[in-house]
């Protein structure tokens, strides 16, 4: 794929400097404004120079899949889809009214370009374990399957159910990035990382703000086994009560 | 006679065969059936360990890419404890698969209540789209399984259980059958239900339409048994949480006066063991008390 080449700007598509003016279209949702912004590098690293998937190939059997669990504040997740140009920016400033297609948290069937609809915290990892499976079962062995869940989204059972069999059954297509803003109240003793690879997983903690490590993390060859990605940032500091 | 669970266990192995878009998900429960169908389909037959809100979660994202899945355990495993994966991994997303359950409503009374799901019914009820198979015998589910993976992306529950009429009867997988006509009332058995219904109405003049398909509800069939009894007095006998169904035939009558009661498996734990048998009668579903609370309703 070319995707060297879709970091220039061409035919509307953004670089990562407008991605700030493109969350900043975005009104009513200062909630989760935190929470929007700590994925940001990630998922444009990711959907820049990682994924391979745009708005023409979005329906094709082969394409790598993005499965944003963590549906909570999803402007980021919004900003970096309409600077790749799945769905026009003109639907941003919308965000949030009954009748734009972009709610607070994102609706598979309504967003291009998104593989699921998610907000319900434990749902995206479970479903990204099936997806694996789905593609395996039909042959399609090249695509990769991506996951983002927050460090908190952690807590849910959903997803310790998802992490033993994805480790067990060795789904090396599978990839979680954990966005890691400290918001667990309770944490994982022994860190992250450590428990996907506790679970039989490859895990690689870094700097969630540093693209050149983000995107080493991504790479990084795990064979035969579902890779991780805890990526560190600033932590959440908001006040507001932690929502599933 | 075969049970229900193991027709659908056969049949199931040799679609995996026919169908390369048919999968099965599985935790634990049911396993040793698909042992040969998961060493050549070890792709397509997944067995996930005692991890039922992943069962669903797997269902989900195998649709996502195109596959139908059939999850298959217990009633109360599969609908009750992961209720929001169904809700939001299957209905959410915009995908469908097919929901397999087995042990029903009391198929394992020893157990007691917590492998009890009388109200897996009622539950899918609060979500969109569900089609919902309750067969009364083997040959009846072997008929809707076919009938629920063939239904493209839809969400069907098929409801196996223990209790089974003795005949099969030719079912489509849509409407009800009218399997006798009166003058004195409606009566609707659902599923393993029928042979006690018949038995509690012998000599009454009444009708009596079967029901193995009972979402979408059958309004039209319903409501041509009704014109034809000289008041639309309506009974409808469910194999599991009584009521479930009231509603369905309340709106179907909406413009028609008419009365309904329904009766089937009551909320109140009977915390009672034992066997089949004597649930139903517990239950008030034998046929003696049946025949009491069904001509007791349609007596004038």
């Amino acid at each position: 794929m070319t995707n060297a080449i879709r970091t220039q700007t061409e035919n509307g598509v953004a670089g990562f400097g407008e991605l700030a003016s493109l969350m900043g279209l975005m009104t009513g949702a200062e909630k989760h404004g935190p929470a929007a912004t700590s994925t940001l590098d990630a998922l444009w690293v990711l959907y820049d120079r990682v994924l391979r998937v745009s708005p023409e190939t979005a329906k094709d059997p082969g394409r790598d899949r993005f499965l944003l669990s963590k549906g909570h504040g999803p402007m980021a997740y919004y900003a970096v889809l309409a600077a790749k140009g799945f769905f026009p920016r003109t639907w941003l400033p919308d965000f949030g009214t009954y009748d734009s297609p972009l709610g607070h948290h994102p609706d598979r069937t309504l967003v291009p370009g998104a593989e699921i609809g998610s907000g319900s915290l434990g749902h995206g990892l479970p479903l990204a374990v099936g997806t694996a499976l789905g593609l395996r079962a039909q042959g399609l062995d090249d695509p990769a399957v991506w996951v983002l869940v927050g460090d908190a989204e952690l807590d849910e059972g959903s997803n310790h159910e998802a992490i033993a069999y994805a480790g067990a059954a060795g789904l090396s297509r599978l990839h979680t990035l954990v966005i890691d803003n400290s918001s667990a109240t309770h944490g994982w003793h022994g860190g992250i990382a450590a428990q996907f690879q506790a679970a039989g997983w490859s895990a690689v903690t870094v700097d969630g703000r540093d693209h050149e490590a983000l995107h080493r993390a991504f790479t990084a060859p795990h064979p035969g086994r579902p890779h991780a990605v805890v990526a560190q940032v600033e932590p959440k500091d908001t006040g507001e009560p932690k929502v599933a | 006679m075969d049970t229900m669970r193991e027709r659908f266990t056969a049949v199931t192995s040799r679609l995996l065969d026919e169908d390369p878009r048919l999968a099965v998900v599985l935790a634990e429960i049911g396993r040793d059936g698909f042992t040969r169908a998961q060493g050549r389909h070890p792709d397509r037959v997944v067995n996930v360990g005692i991890r039922e809100q992943l069962l669903v979660g797997v269902g989900g994202g195998l649709a996502l890419t195109g596959l139908r899945p059939i999850m298959h355990t217990f009633a109360s495993f599969l609908v009750e404890r992961p209720f929001e994966q169904l809700k939001l991994d299957l209905g959410h997303q915009g995908v469908g698969g097919v929901l397999v359950s087995a042990a029903g409503s009391y198929d394992w009374p020893a157990g007691g209540f917590t492998h009890m799901s009388p109200g897996d019914v009622a539950l899918l009820d609060s979500l969109d789209g569900w089609t919902v198979h309750v067969p009364g015998h083997p040959d009846e589910a072997e008929a809707l399984l076919r009938h629920a993976v063939a239904a493209g992306d839809d969400k069907v529950y098929l409801r196996l259980s223990e209790q089974t009429n003795q005949e099969p009867r030719a079912v489509d997988g849509a409407r009800f059958l009218t399997l006798r006509e009166g003058r004195g009332g409606v009566v609707v058995a659902v599923g393993p239900m029928l042979e006690n219904v018949l038995g509690a109405v012998a000599g009454l003049d009444v009708t009596v339409l079967y029901a193995s398909t009972v979402r979408p509800f059958d309004a039209a069939t319903l409501r041509t048994a009704a014109a034809v009894a000289e008041a639309a007095d309506v009974v409808v006998v469910e194999p599991y949480h009584e009521g479930t169904s009231t509603r369905q035939v309340n709106d179907a009558l909406a413009d028609v006066p008419h009365r309904v009661l329904g009766l089937g498996v009551g909320r109140r734990e009977l915390r009672r063991y034992g066997q089949l048998d004597e649930h139903l009668t517990g239950q008030g579903l034998d046929p003696r008390t049946l025949r009491e609370r069904i001509t007791g309703f349609l007596a004038p």
